[in-house]
C-alpha cells in the first residue's frame, strides 16, 4: 500500500516537472501521435487494397493493432527506466537507489515515467473503439475481459524484455541495440495477428519470446476463428515470462560491480 | 573545393568508427527486411491479383531499402546542428571562411554515406542468396545498374538538401521539435517507407508522386527492381532533377537571408 502511495507521489513529481514545458510537451505528444499514424495509414492502405489478410478483416487488424499498441505504449510507459537503464547505471545513480531502503527494483521504475507517450496511446484508443464497434465480433462480457487480459498479458511481456535488457546492462554496462528488434519489432510487426508471418515466426513468438500468447491466440479465440476456449487464458500464461525476467534482475543485482565513478 | 573534401573526409572517417552500432543496426534490418517480406507475402497469398508489382521487385526493393536505410531514413537529424543555431554556436562556424549551407550539406552527405557503407554489404550478399522470390534480384543490364546508381546519388542529394531546408528553418523559429516531427513523418509516408508507392489507391498515388519525396528512395530502387522502365524511367529521373534543383535553391535562398539579419547574442 505504501508502495501504491509512494508511486503515486513519483507519478506527480514527473507529471509536474514535464508541465514545466507545456509547449515542449505537446509537441512530442503530438510527433508521438503523427510517427505512429503513419503505421496506421500503411495499414488502411494495404487493407483497403487486399480488403482481408489470412482471413482477418480490416476491423479485426485494427482491433489487433490496437491491443499491441496499447500494450506496448503502457509497458514504455512504466518501464521507460529499463530502457535506458545503462545511463542509471553509467551516471551512477544506481547506485544511489541502492542505498535507500526499498525495492532497488522499485525505485528505478520510479525513477522515470514517460507520459509523452500517451500520444501514440491516444491512437491506440481510437483503433481499439473503431475496432468493437465495426468488428463482426459478437460483445459478451467474457470476450470483453479477454481484451483487457490481452492487454494486461502485453503490458507483463513487453515489461518481461525490458527488464531482462536492464538486466543485460549489469554485465555489459552499455545498452544493447540490437534487442530493440524484441521491443521496436514487436509494435512493428504486431500490428498484424502474428500467424499471417507463417510458421516459424510464430513459433518463436510462442515458445522463444511469448508474444503470440497475448495477442494471436486469443485474437483467433476471440474473433470467432478457433472455437478452443484455453486459447483465452494464454494471457494469463504469457504474464509467466516475467518470472525468468526477475530471477535474470535478482542474478545480475548479485553479481553487479558498480562503475566506479 | 578541397577544404569541402577534407571535411568530408573528417566526418567520413569519424562515422566509420562506431562499429558496433553499425553491426546491432544491421541484426535490426535482417530482421526488419524478413518480416516485411513475410508480411507482403501473406498479402500476396490473399490476392495476388491486386499485387501491384511483381514480388521479385517487392523483395528487391524492401531488401535496398533495408540496405540503405542509412542514405534515405528523413528521421535522422544531427541534433548538433540544431543546438548550434539555439545557443548560437553557429558563430564559430560563421567566422570559418566556407559556406554554411555546402559545409553542412558536405557533413550530412558524409554522415549518412559513412553510415550505409558499414552496413549494406552484408545485408546485400545474404538477401543475394536467399531463394526467389523472396532474395535480390539482379538486373542483368548493365545500362540498368548505371541508371539507378545516378538515380539513388539524385536521391541522397535530394534527401540532404530537405534536411538543410529544415535546418535552416531552425534560424527563423528557433525551437525546431515542431517542425521537425511534422516534417519528419510526412516525408516519411510520402517517400515510400512506410508501404512502397505503388501499394497506393491509384488515385492517391497520382499525387503524391508528384510530389518530391517520392523522388527519394522511391525511384532508384524501383528501376532496379525493373519496376519503373520505358518512358517512366526518364520521367523519374527528371522529376529527381528538378526537384533536387528546387530544394537546394530554397535551402539556400533562406540561409542567404537568415544570415543576412542573424543576431548572435554575446556571452
Amino acid at each position: 500500500m505504501n508502495s501504491i502511495r509512494l508511486y503515486v507521489i513519483f507519478f506527480l513529481m514527473h507529471l509536474k516537472s514535464m508541465m514545466q514545458h507545456k509547449v515542449s510537451f505537446f509537441m512530442t505528444l503530438i510527433g508521438q501521435f503523427l510517427i505512429s499514424f503513419n503505421v496506421f495509414l500503411g495499414v488502411y492502405f494495404m487493407m483497403t487494397r487486399f480488403n482481408q489478410v489470412k482471413g482477418f478483416s480490416y476491423s479485426e487488424v485494427l482491433l489487433c493493432f490496437s491491443i499491441t499498441l496499447m500494450a506496448f505504449t503502457l509497458a514504455e510507459t512504466v518501464f521507460r527506466s529499463l530502457d535506458t537503464f545503462e545511463t542509471i547505471i553509467g551516471n551512477g545513480e544506481f547506485d544511489r537507489i541502492l542505498l535507500r531502503p526499498k525495492n532497488s527494483l522499485f525505485l528505478v521504475l520510479c525513477s522515470k515515467v514517460d507520459l509523452t507517450r500517451f500520444g501514440r496511446l491516444i491512437q491506440a484508443v481510437v483503433m481499439l473503439v473503431y475496432g468493437i464497434c465495426y468488428s463482426s465480433i459478437k460483445w459478451t462480457p467474457l470476450r470483453c475481459i479477454l481484451v483487457v487480459l490481452m492487454i494486461l498479458g502485453g503490458v507483463c511481456v513487453f515489461g518481461a524484455i525490458y527488464l531482462i535488457f536492464a538486466c543485460l546492462c549489469f554485465f555489459t554496462l552499455e545498452g544493447l541495440e540490437f534487442m530493440n528488434v524484441f521491443t521496436d519489432g514487436a509494435r512493428e510487426y504486431g500490428k498484424y495477428p502474428i500467424g499471417i508471418y507463417g510458421k516459424t515466426v510464430l513459433f518463436i513468438c510462442t515458445y522463444l519470446v511469448p508474444f503470440a500468447l497475448f495477442q494471436y491466440y486469443p485474437f483467433l479465440y476471440l474473433t470467432g476463428k478457433s472455437d478452443n476456449s484455453w486459447y483465452s487464458l494464454l494471457p494469463l500464461f504469457s504474464v509467466l515470462f516475467l518470472i525468468p525476467a526477475f530471477l535474470l534482475w535478482k542474478f545480475g543485482l548479485k553479481h553487479y560491480q558498480s562503475t566506479g565513478s | 573545393m578541397k577544404k569541402y573534401w577534407s571535411f568530408f573526409r573528417i566526418r567520413f572517417i569519424r562515422g566509420l568508427q562506431y562499429r558496433t552500432a553499425a553491426l546491432s543496426g544491421m541484426v535490426t534490418q535482417f530482421v526488419w527486411g524478413s518480416m516485411e517480406i513475410l508480411l507482403f507475402r501473406a498479402f500476396y497469398q490473399a490476392a495476388p491479383e491486386n499485387f501491384p508489382m511483381t514480388f521479385e521487385a517487392l523483395s528487391t526493393y524492401v531488401w535496398l531499402q533495408q540496405a540503405f536505410l542509412a542514405l534515405y531514413m528523413v528521421w535522422f537529424w544531427e541534433s548538433e546542428l540544431f543546438n548550434s543555431v539555439a545557443t548560437g554556436d553557429v558563430a564559430y562556424e560563421l567566422c570559418r571562411p566556407v559556406r554554411l549551407y555546402d559545409m553542412w550539406f558536405v557533413r550530412g552527405l558524409a554522415v549518412r554515406l559513412s553510415k550505409a557503407v558499414l552496413r549494406c554489404m552484408p545485408i546485400l550478399v545474404f538477401s543475394w542468396f536467399l531463394p526467389a522470390p523472396y532474395g535480390l534480384t539482379l538486373p542483368g543490364d548493365v545500362k540498368i545498374w548505371a541508371i539507378t546508381i545516378l538515380s539513388m546519388t539524385l536521391g541522397l542529394l535530394l534527401i540532404v538538401a530537405f534536411n538543410m531546408i529544415v535546418y535552416m528553418s531552425v534560424f527563423y523559429t528557433v525551437s525546431p521539435q515542431g517542425i521537425k516531427l511534422f516534417v519528419t513523418s510526412l516525408a516519411e509516408f510520402l517517400s515510400g517507407s512506410v508501404i512502397p508507392l505503388p501499394f497506393l489507391p491509384n488515385h492517391v498515388r497520382a499525387i503524391v508522386e508528384l510530389l518530391p519525396f517520392a523522388s527519394a528512395q522511391n525511384v532508384p530502387f524501383r528501376i532496379f527492381a525493373g519496376d519503373i522502365t520505358g518512358p517512366d524511367l526518364t520521367i523519374s529521373i527528371l522529376k529527381q532533377t528538378f526537384w533536387l534543383f528546387a530544394f537546394v535553391l530554397i535551402g539556400r535562398f533562406l540561409e542567404k537571408r537568415a544570415l543576412k539579419r542573424v543576431v548572435i547574442q554575446g556571452g
